[in-house]
């Protein structure tokens, strides 16, 4: 196998317990989002997009729909001779086998997959998060600054900075602390979860990780603190675009929402960043006389007879004569009959709303219709 | 199973939608909001378990070959079988009949072992199930069997059909070449299916004589010696010859029992994939009866008409039974009515580009 120069290493094992029944059969990265994509097509895209073709896809929870979709990785023009993508669940080995324990033992576990491609760096990225990034520019900055580990950062609002792992840096971007979920914290840098190290500094760092018996083998927690402490070089890289943690159902709610602007700051359509998906081959969408669609976003396979405001309908979605469909997230082959009210509400693929039914209420919170049953969420 | 490879007969297709078929063959002509007339025929095949297919074109064949690539989305990029592409082997034999095409291929016929060969064109819009035609061959004890459609459309024109007339027994004993059909006559629809080893010796035989000069030619004259049986289809099709039909069928396309039946009751119609975003539409927005495919944006208003993928409507543009296709630009404020826009049209602000009765078309890439 030739040698890279960076792989890329993407966690998709997420429960996702805060999505609540959205999550029961499908882990997080598999979640659809956006009309017609899953939440792990943004990373996946990115990494095609950034000129990364070398794709480790870690997996744990309910790994079939993934593993389905991901296929061979065509869908991202990762169905690669060399590389490509690759699905690695933990697995059994000669010495017995072990679920991944944490972010960093789920690396360490497919240290060997790593290994025969020898890179020079290694990108750590997680499926869950909505976002945009060239990949290859964090790269050549961690090169240009002779980094060990670099770290991407987003300035978050201050009242929100004890959510997040939160970076101290000097003048020259060089983290000196890291804080996680700080009470007081003292920047508002925020960690996006995205590193790129040095794998030989990597394989070190991560070989140690495992012999020591108080590590809980997580990146934020116990890596990057050791690599600080160790006074290597580790480097903040500001990103100023677009990025949200859909981890709760209000923020993909929220993330929803935003799509709808009339200039969101995340553009689906930009001809030189695609966003790339496994196409469902359905017919355009049929809007009939009788239908009113507006800021809205509605996928192929869609035949709306009702009126759509501020939603997002996933393809195969049916809305009936009659039907008011309002702040809304319409998820794959949903039918929805006649003269039913949707409000501020997230309808899990294929259920079927009957007529006349009324879901989801205007009193501001968000209510999650999976299997058959209704849960609101205050905001 | 039977073996089975198909055909996609585009030899002698004629470029009869004026623009649209200026720089393209016939079969690659956009339809439906994202597809292109080859996609019907194509997935029809795929959707039987035809997983050898062999496209025979002629010219003008850039923008198929952009489309069809190695096949991949019709499930034909196989190791065993997958998709052919044959254009011409040089440049005399383009002027010659397709009984040609078939014989300059004879190997593809000879090779892949195939029990039956299953041929069509690429300019019917249907969804055929090829498995029940090759069932009713074989129950019929045919050595040929046709797929006919009785005429019921007052907008076919010129003299592009084949009529066939059959016998009590749906046997066909005359089958009447390039002649205008009259409502109620059986037209041909291009399309049939006999043993491999029938097609080769009726080709090799055709060549040799040099009596024929096309395949229809050759089951025409074949009809007292051999058993050629006639296979009505009661389904919905096209016959798209002119650009008064292009539109027509194309507006046929926003009933729902149309489109049901097309896309949804039976295998799924394949094309090209592009990645394009869900169709956004604005808060100025106002759609009804219309096919959006993916990667719009609509700000404007858009009645009975069709937009294939990635179009701009601007603010106050109206748009009426129009069929607009790929990547067209329309201006703020601009009036676009009974036209076919090509791709990459772009209309500026308030400019109004209408026709009243013969839908008019307005060639690739102009800016108006």
């Amino acid at each position: 196998m030739s040698n890279k120069r960076c792989v890329a290493m993407l966690l998709a094992g997420g429960q996702g317990t805060r999505l609540g029944k959205l999550t029961t059969r499908l882990a997080k990265p598999a979640v659809p989002f956006g009309g017609k994509y899953r939440i792990i097509d943004f990373t996946l895209s990115n990494c095609s997009n950034s000129g990364i073709d070398t794709v480790g896809v870690l997996t744990q929870y309910q790994p079939y729909i993934l593993n389905s979709y991901i296929g061979i990785g065509s869908s991202w023009d990762l169905d690669r001779k060399n590389g490509g993508v690759s699905v690695l669940p933990p697995y059994m080995g000669q010495k017995g086998g072990e679920w991944y324990r944490g972010t960093a033992n789920a690396i360490y576990q497919n240290m060997y997959y790593i290994r025969q491609y020898d890179p020079e760096y290694v990108l750590v990225i997680s499926g869950d998060h909505i976002y945009k990034m060239d990949y290859s520019e964090m790269l050549d900055y961690h090169e240009q600054r002779g980094a060990d580990a670099t770290i991407a950062v987003l300035e978050v609002p201050w009242h929100e900075a004890s959510r997040f792992g939160i970076m101290n840096t000097d003048d020259e971007d060089r983290i000196v602390e890291f804080q996680e979920k700080p009470a007081e914290p003292k920047t508002n840098l925020a960690s996006m979860g995205i590193y790129i190290f040095n794998w030989k500094a990597l394989e070190k760092y991560l070989t140690e990780d495992e012999q020591n018996p108080d590590s809980s083998n997580d990146f934020g927690k116990d890596i990057i603190p050791a690599m600080i402490e160790d006074e290597k070089n580790v480097f903040a890289y500001s990103f100023s675009g677009y990025w949200k943690d859909v981890g709760t159902l209000q923020s993909l709610w929220e993330a929803h929402m935003d799509l709808l602007d009339d200039d969101p700051s995340l553009i689906l359509n930009d001809p030189a960043w695609k966003i790339y998906s496994v196409n469902p081959n359905q017919p355009p969408q049929y809007i009939a006389p009788q239908a009113k669609v507006t800021r809205s976003l509605v996928n192929e396979g869609c035949v709306v007879y009702g009126d759509v405001y501020r939603s997002v309908l996933f393809y195969g979605v049916h809305v009936g004569l009659g039907s008011t469909i309002k702040n809304s997230i319409i998820m794959p082959n949903v039918k929805i009959g006649a003269n039913v009210t949707i409000e501020n509400a997230i309808v899990e693929s294929g259920t079927v709303v009957e007529d006349g039914m009324s879901l989801g209420s205007a009193d501001g919170s968000i209510s999650l219709i999976a299997d058959g049953e209704i849960v609101s969420v205050p905001k | 199973m039977k073996k089975v490879v198909g055909v996609i007969n585009l030899v002698d297709e004629k470029n009869t939608l004026s623009e649209l078929t200026n720089h393209r063959s016939f079969a690659s002509v956009p339809f439906a909001g994202r597809y292109r007339l080859i996609d019907f025929s194509l997935s029809n095949m795929t959707n039987a378990g035809v997983n050898t297919v062999a496209v025979f074109t002629r010219e003008k064949y850039r923008s198929l070959f952009d489309h069809l690539g190695s096949g991949r989305e019709w499930d034909l990029d196989r190791h065993q079988g997958g998709l052919f592409f044959q254009p011409p082997a040089d440049d005399e034999r383009k002027s010659k009949g397709d009984i040609h095409s078939f014989y300059e291929n004879i190997s593809f016929f000879k090779r892949s072992l195939s029990h039956y060969v299953v041929v069509t064109n690429g300019q019917l819009v249907w969804n055929v199930d090829f498995d029940q035609v090759i069932n009713e061959h074989e129950a019929q004890n045919a050595d040929i069997t046709v797929v006919y459609k009785p005429c019921d459309d007052p907008y076919t024109s010129g003299e592009n059909y084949n009529v066939l007339y059959t016998n009590d027994d749906e046997r066909v004993d005359r089958l009447n070449l390039g002649v205008q059909p009259l409502p109620g006559d059986n037209v041909y629809l291009n399309t049939f299916i006999m043993k491999s080893s029938l097609l080769i010796s009726m080709v090799e035989e055709s060549v040799v004589s040099g009596k024929f000069h096309s395949i229809n030619e050759t089951i025409a004259g074949s009809l007292d010696r051999y058993h050629v049986h006639a296979s009505h289809f009661g389904g919905y099709v096209t016959f798209i010859d002119n650009i008064e039909s292009y539109y027509r069928y194309s507006m046929e396309m926003l009933d729902p029992n149309v489109t049901q039946e097309l896309f949804y009751n039976k295998g799924p119609i394949y094309t090209k994939v592009k990645h394009e975003s869900p169709a956004k539409y604005l808060e100025s927005s106002s759609v009804s009866n219309s096919l959006i495919a993916n990667g719009c944006t609509i700000s404007g208003t858009v009645e009975n008409s069709i937009l294939f993928r990635g179009i701009r409507v601007g603010k106050g543009a109206v748009i009426r039974n129009s069929i607009i296709m790929q990547k067209c630009e329309i201006g703020e404020g601009a009036v676009i009515e009974n036209v076919i826009l090509d791709k990459d049209v772009s209309v500026s602000q308030n400019e109004k580009v209408t026709s009243e009765d013969e839908p008019r078309v307005i060639a690739k890439s102009t800016v108006i």
